[in-house]
């Protein structure tokens, strides 16, 4: 195992929603890390926390009703969460950079794409008027949006949706940040502009040695850039291993389930679409054992008492299952 | 070699027809409407009676006082004519109006910078200053405007010493009754700032302005402020509108702007005590209010819906 120092380490996270109806609990207790130049990619279903476990890292949850309740956050030595407010906001958009799910909402309608692009280098790198439009020009064309010079002052209600993505890639990229966090940022688009989308990322993170954590809920688009991955399920991490090693042998149950869901074109003959029976368990009132463990079909008596914690796998490879835990015990 | 003849041709048809802005399609809605146009034209026409004619009377002449000439009606040598002290009313009117749309304007931009202020900062923070200010504003919508608005112009009118800007004197009470009208009417636009903001910091571009490094200022003024200035665009036209009819209260209750600085309500109050014998005193100036009063509340109209896109292509084609 290579122990070389993380770029981002997220310790122990736990954030909580607390509404009218009740407390929210959409982290608990998560734990990864990121090294220089490193892709993890974060999987799971609508609602399993893995966008809240991203927002965190940049301290944007709404705060109330969000609370992030206990953990760390330490990226290039520092801990996140503790640093004072001006200190973070010079942290985003400069060290870390974002883009979002619906490129079609993440725009300001009101202020030109240009103008967009070009305050956050103005802001963290003082950049003058000039430069920084000479800068944001040749990101857009990075981008890949044709005629920049011209693009640079529409609004972006002139923008196609994957050109909206674009230029919010080259806003995320425009200080050149070393670690780049995209929330589902494909999945508002379809699946042409989307493979665009995946290149223009691995091209820009290859060349900029980037560390890179995407969200999706889709397996295929995981596969096509992750190095590691990690698996979430209710708010937990359930698995996390290499992504070949994931891939080939997942150990998890939940895992396990989540890739025979993927519907396969070159299976004979009509199959019906294998689903996870069930649904995942509403987070204001968690179940005292594995979050899992109603949907699971090795459940035992075990799995509904007791939460089981992430144990060792395999080689570099963690999986929080008791059935798992139970296999690797030496005899 | 085809390619680029293909590139060409689309290329010069977006420069010379560029996409149009949302400020230019509201342009193009507000060209549309019938009433904002003849309220807009109105304006025009007042705000240049007032400009234009100082090039034909000085301000001397509208405080000139003839007493072997007062309170005559209408003639060749003063077309609107004399009041009390015998000064020429027409040229009053000029100055006057000069003064009472200063007010207007200036009262306006006051009330906007307090109620943009107030707004912003409650419905952005929301919480505990959200809480405060917002018991403030209620506290001071409580208080019935009149009554507030003689109370300090009373208090602090009377006293206030002239100064002179741009080479002209203006009476002390000139600044008294801006600030009274801009500290008591910004309210109802704070509370439509907070409102705006309330549902606009909720939107997913601000908290990507934030993943970028924003601060709070710069999202609440560069960010959310332009999606939100519509509606304050529309309320402080129309609220220019209630100045200039709370100047001519106070100033026809004799609390206001004080002589011989004329403003159209100060000639109003001293109408009163000639009402029947010498109707013209009141007839002029009284009408030009209200033309005023009603160009700017066509002009915000049209505006409201100029800014409202889902009235494109409504009613007045």
């Amino acid at each position: 195992m290579t122990q070389a120092a993380s770029l981002l380490e997220v310790r122990d996270l736990v954030v909580e929603f607390r509404t009218l109806e009740g407390v929210v609990h959409a982290v608990n207790g998560v734990s990864f890390r990121i090294r220089a130049g490193e892709t993890l990619g974060i999987v799971g279903e609508s609602g399993c926390g893995k966008s809240v476990s991203a927002l965190s890292v940049l301290r944007l949850i709404p705060q109330p009703p969000g609370k992030i309740v206990s953990g760390r956050v330490d990226f290039d030595g520092r801990d996140l969460l503790q640093l004072p407010k001006a200190e973070m906001q010079a942290v985003r958009g400069r060290a870390i950079g974002m883009v979002f799910q619906d490129p079609m909402t993440c725009l300001n309608p009101v202020l030109t794409v240009g103008r967009q692009i070009s305050e956050t280098m103005t802001v963290h790198l003082g950049l003058g008027r000039e430069e920084a439009r000479r800068q944001t020009l040749s990101l857009l064309e990075m981008v890949g949006i044709p005629t920049p010079e011209l693009r640079c002052d529409d609004y972006p209600h002139h923008f196609s949706g994957g050109m909206r993505q674009r230029a919010m890639i080259a806003m995320a990229l425009s200080c050149d940040p070393k670690l780049l966090i995209a929330d589902e940022p494909t999945t508002a688009l379809d699946v042409t502009i989307q493979s665009q989308i995946l290149e223009l990322v691995k091209r820009q993170r290859d060349r900029r040695n980037m560390a890179v954590i995407w969200i999706s809920h889709d397996l295929s688009v995981i596969a096509e850039l992750a190095d590691r991955v990690v698996v979430m399920y209710a708010g937990f991490i359930v698995e996390e291993a290499d992504v070949f090693k994931l891939y080939r042998e997942p150990r998890h149950p939940y895992t396990q389930a989540l890739l025979d869901s993927i519907p396969h074109m070159d299976t004979a003959g009509p199959e019906e679409l294998r689903v996870i029976p069930g649904s995942p368990p509403d987070a204001m009132s968690l179940p005292p054992g594995c979050p899992f463990a109603p949907r699971c079909t090795f459940a035992f008596d075990r799995c509904q008492r007791e939460n089981p914690p992430l144990s060792s796998a395999g080689r570099d490879h963690t999986a929080a299952c008791w059935v798992v835990a139970a296999k690797r015990k030496p005899p | 070699m085809s390619e680029a003849q293909i590139a060409i041709p689309v290329l010069k048809e977006r420069l010379q027809r560029p996409p149009l802005t949302p400020g230019q399609l509201s342009w193009h809605r507000f060209l549309r409407h019938r009433m904002a146009l003849v309220g807009a034209g109105l304006l025009v026409a007042l705000v240049l009676y007032v400009l234009a004619g100082a090039a034909f009377f000085s301000e001397a002449d509208a405080n000139h006082v003839d007493l072997s000439s007062t309170l005559r009606g209408p003639s060749a040598e003063h077309p609107f004519g004399t009041d009390l002290a015998g000064r020429d009313i027409l040229a009053r009117t000029i100055y006057g109006g000069q003064i009472s749309i200063l007010i207007g304007v200036l009262a306006v931009v006051l009330s906007v910078v307090i109620g943009v202020l107030v707004g912003a900062a409650a419905g952005y923070f929301g919480g505990a200053v959200d809480n405060l200010l917002m018991r403030f504003t209620e506290a001071m919508f409580n208080i019935p405007q009149m009554f507030l608005l003689i109370i300090l112009a009373k208090f602090f009118g009377v006293e206030a010493p002239s100064f002179t800007l741009f080479g002209r004197t203006f009476s002390g009470s000139v600044v008294v009754i801006v600030s009274v009208i801009g500290l008591t009417s910004w309210m109802y636009l704070a509370r439509i700032v907070r409102s705006s903001f309330l549902s606009l910091k909720e939107q997913e571009f601000v908290t990507a302005a934030r993943a970028t490094g924003a601060t709070d200022s710069s999202i609440i003024f560069g960010h959310i402020l332009p999606s939100a200035i519509a509606p304050i665009i529309v309320s402080a036209t129309l609220e220019v509108a209630n100045a200039i009819l709370y100047e001519a209260y106070i100033s026809f209750l004799g609390m206001g702007v004080q002589p011989p600085t004329a403003t159209w309500g100060n000639m109003l109050n001293e109408a009163y005590s000639k009402l029947e014998v010498a109707p013209w005193m009141w007839f002029f100036p009284g009408t030009l209010i209200l033309l005023i009063v009603l160009a700017i509340n066509f002009v915000g109209d049209g505006l409201r819906d100029a800014f409202d896109p889902r009235s494109l292509g409504g009613r007045s084609k």
